[in-house]
């Protein structure tokens, strides 16, 4: 008879995780159960090909981008912690949270996500995103559909319209400005039922 | 001593008795005296009270995790399009919508869900069925335990012995009706020793069928094409009416079952090196059918068992056969026991056991009306139409999915058409000569 609490005390240091992501002991195991499912070799770690075995992903323009993220750079398998740590960047903004001067910026504030998702763009992690890096992935999401010429033109156009300090690249400042009215938690979020 | 053995003796009579008079006869000549009919209200009434003693347990219990039939995800992002910026024109926002269905699916994918059983909003206290089983109250886990001893020590040895009669006289008696020339009486007589047979296995699974529209049962000459959930379907189908059966010559005793039937009547049992040559395959399917006087071929087009809350997409090949398709849709109710046939997961000898120490197999079989090919329409086409009226009726989703998928990897075109989809948003439908402008507008259009 597979409880909560046996399924809890089979993932270790579960109490950090639970307070570093904010998930609840219920979120936990599913995504425990996901992990295991995904993960059919029973090696207890994750493999960029264990994602790639995920029909929507593979399907999806950016998906190597995405499963690009859950590594850390020279890692080649990702645990459970880091898994769920990952996907807690997507969990809804918590309006409710008392503030605490001098706390910790919690993974999934409006900041910590955009902070992710720049990440998406600035593959080297330079803090900027660079010419090269946005054509990268205007590439990935258009591919065969246009024209090299004109995504260089949409690339060229993006980064006027967002580069304040004319320095031909988008830093992570720029990056906030560009995205202020838009609603990063309704975009950046996944909701998980009850 | 005498006196032990006397007893065994006089119950395994009493057994005998019972087994034939009460079951196999009645269902022999396919009426009921409906006892199933009265177990099945009492089941219910007892998986009712069963599920609002849980419900108020997870109340007052929190912490518990509550079962999903949905799915974990609640999706109600807008489409792309609603989710870009603005329409033609780039916004380094629009790939959040990308990243966030990758985070989605990452999470939980529509096509991994249907080749695993069903989540049940409340529990038929199985607990094969239940991921969350805790200890919520002493009388639940009472019913649970008496539950289980019923299922295994009385429904148990009662099915198997059925089944096994059911086999054994499907194997003799076909055979025996093979001797006979071909005749109408040979045929005739066939199809009663089919019908029986099957009456007795389905009453071996505590099968409980419900028959819709019966006028539409598919006729001589036809192919009928239903939706796959477990093997079980051909003994679902086969109660109300003979088919010819399609499919691969197994050896052992499938082998025995399958060369005893096609000698009273004509199925259709391929070699496996056949099976490889689509075109031999479609030629003796073509012949069979177009010989008028031969029983409806059965065939899945789904291609492998979905676990009956959607359909996948249907091979097309047998929709290039010609003749008239009869669509049937089957749907289990999946209160008194869990069909679906998770092939990577069980072998079909623990799927049997799983079938047989289940409550009860209800199910719901609807009838639709014949199809046929129609001008300008390719095979494709109709077997989606095909699959739609049956989605439709059954209550099932209608996926575009590969059933294939099961197996194997996804094809470069999906990842096309989102990026297709992406760029007529941004760029135009064929993309506008004016080099840099694209039809944007001058004023920089950020989000509202």
């Amino acid at each position: 008879m597979g409880s909560t609490n046996s399924t809890l005390s089979k993932i270790p240091n579960v109490e950090e995780l639970m307070q570093e992501t904010g998930f609840t002991p219920a979120h936990i195991v599913r995504l425990y159960d996901r992990f295991e499912a995904l993960d059919k070799e029973g090696k207890g770690h994750l493999r960029p090909q264990d994602f790639g075995e995920i029909r929507e992903l593979a399907m999806n323009p950016i998906g190597d981008r995405i499963i690009a993220a859950f590594f850390s750079p020279g890692q080649e398998i990702v645990d459970f912690h880091s898994f769920v740590k990952i996907l807690a960047h997507f969990r809804p903004v918590e309006k409710k949270r008392p503030r605490d001067a001098g706390g910790p910026e919690l993974v999934n504030s409006r900041t910590s996500k955009l902070k992710f998702v720049f990440q998406l763009y600035d593959q080297d992690k330079d803090g900027k995103i660079s010419r090269r890096e946005l054509l990268q992935v205007l590439r990935a999401l258009l591919e065969s559909q246009v024209t090299e010429e004109q995504l260089e033109s949409v690339a060229d156009r993006a980064i006027q319209e967002a580069d304040t300090d004319q320095d031909q690249a988008i830093s992570f400042e720029e990056f906030r400005k560009t995205l202020e009215k838009v609603n990063i938690d309704h975009k950046m979020s996944i909701r998980f039922l009850r | 001593m005498e006196d032990p053995w006397s007893t065994v003796h006089v119950l395994f009579q009493v057994w005998l008795t019972v087994l034939v008079f009460v079951i196999m006869v009645p269902a022999m000549f396919g009426f009921s005296l409906g006892v199933t009919g009265v177990y099945i209200k009492i089941l219910v009434k007892t998986l009712e009270w069963a599920t609002l003693r849980i419900q108020r347990g997870c109340k007052e219990q929190p912490s518990l995790p509550v079962p999903l039939p949905n799915g974990l995800l609640r999706r109600d992002g807008g489409s792309m399009e609603q989710e870009m910026a603005a329409k033609g024109e780039f916004a380094l926002s629009d790939a959040f919508y990308f990243y966030r269905k990758g985070m989605e699916s990452i999470v939980e994918d529509q096509v991994t869900q249907r080749f695993s059983s069903e989540e049940l909003a409340s529990w038929n206290l199985l607990t094969r069925t239940n991921h969350n089983f805790r200890h919520i109250s002493l009388r639940l886990t009472v019913i649970w335990g008496l539950g289980v001893f019923i299922r295994y020590s009385v429904l148990l040895p009662l099915r198997v012995t059925l089944a096994l009669i059911g086999l054994s006289t499907l194997v003799i008696g076909t055979t025996i009706v093979g001797f006979l020339p071909k005749s109408s009486v040979k045929n005739w007589l066939s199809e009663l020793v089919h019908l029986m047979c099957y009456r007795i296995c389905a009453r071996g699974l505590s099968a409980t069928i419900h028959y819709h529209n019966k006028e539409n049962r598919p006729k001589k000459g036809g192919i009928c094409v239903a939706n796959h959930t477990s093997p079980i379907d051909i003994v679902i189908l086969a109660n109300d009416g003979c088919y010819a059966m399609v499919g691969q010559i197994h050896g052992g005793l499938m082998g025995v079952l399958q060369r005893s039937m096609v000698r009273s009547c004509p199925h259709v049992w391929f070699e496996r090196s056949e099976m490889r040559d689509r075109h031999a395959v479609a030629r003796r399917l073509r012949d069979h059918v177009a010989a008028r006087t031969k029983l409806p071929i059965l065939i899945f087009p789904e291609g492998t068992c979905i676990n009956n809350t959607s359909l996948m997409m249907f091979k097309k090949g047998s929709f290039e056969i010609g003749g008239t398709i009869y669509p049937v849709a089957i749907k289990y109710d999946p209160r008194f026991g869990d069909a679906f046939w998770n092939s990577a997961k069980y072998n079909m000898v623990s799927y049997l056991l799983r079938m047989m120490t289940s409550w009860a197999i209800v199910v719901n079989v609807w009838y639709l009306p014949p199809m046929i090919l129609q001008e300008g329409e390719d095979a494709t086409q109709f077997a989606n139409r095909v699959k739609s009226a049956i989605a439709h009726q059954g209550g099932l989703l209608d996926m575009s999915w590969d059933g294939g998928l099961k197996r194997g990897k996804v094809k470069d075109t999906f990842k096309e058409q989102q990026q297709k989809m992406y760029s007529s948003m941004i760029v135009g439908e064929e993309g506008s000569d004016t080099p840099g402008t694209d039809g944007l507008s001058d004023a920089s259009a950020h989000e509202q």
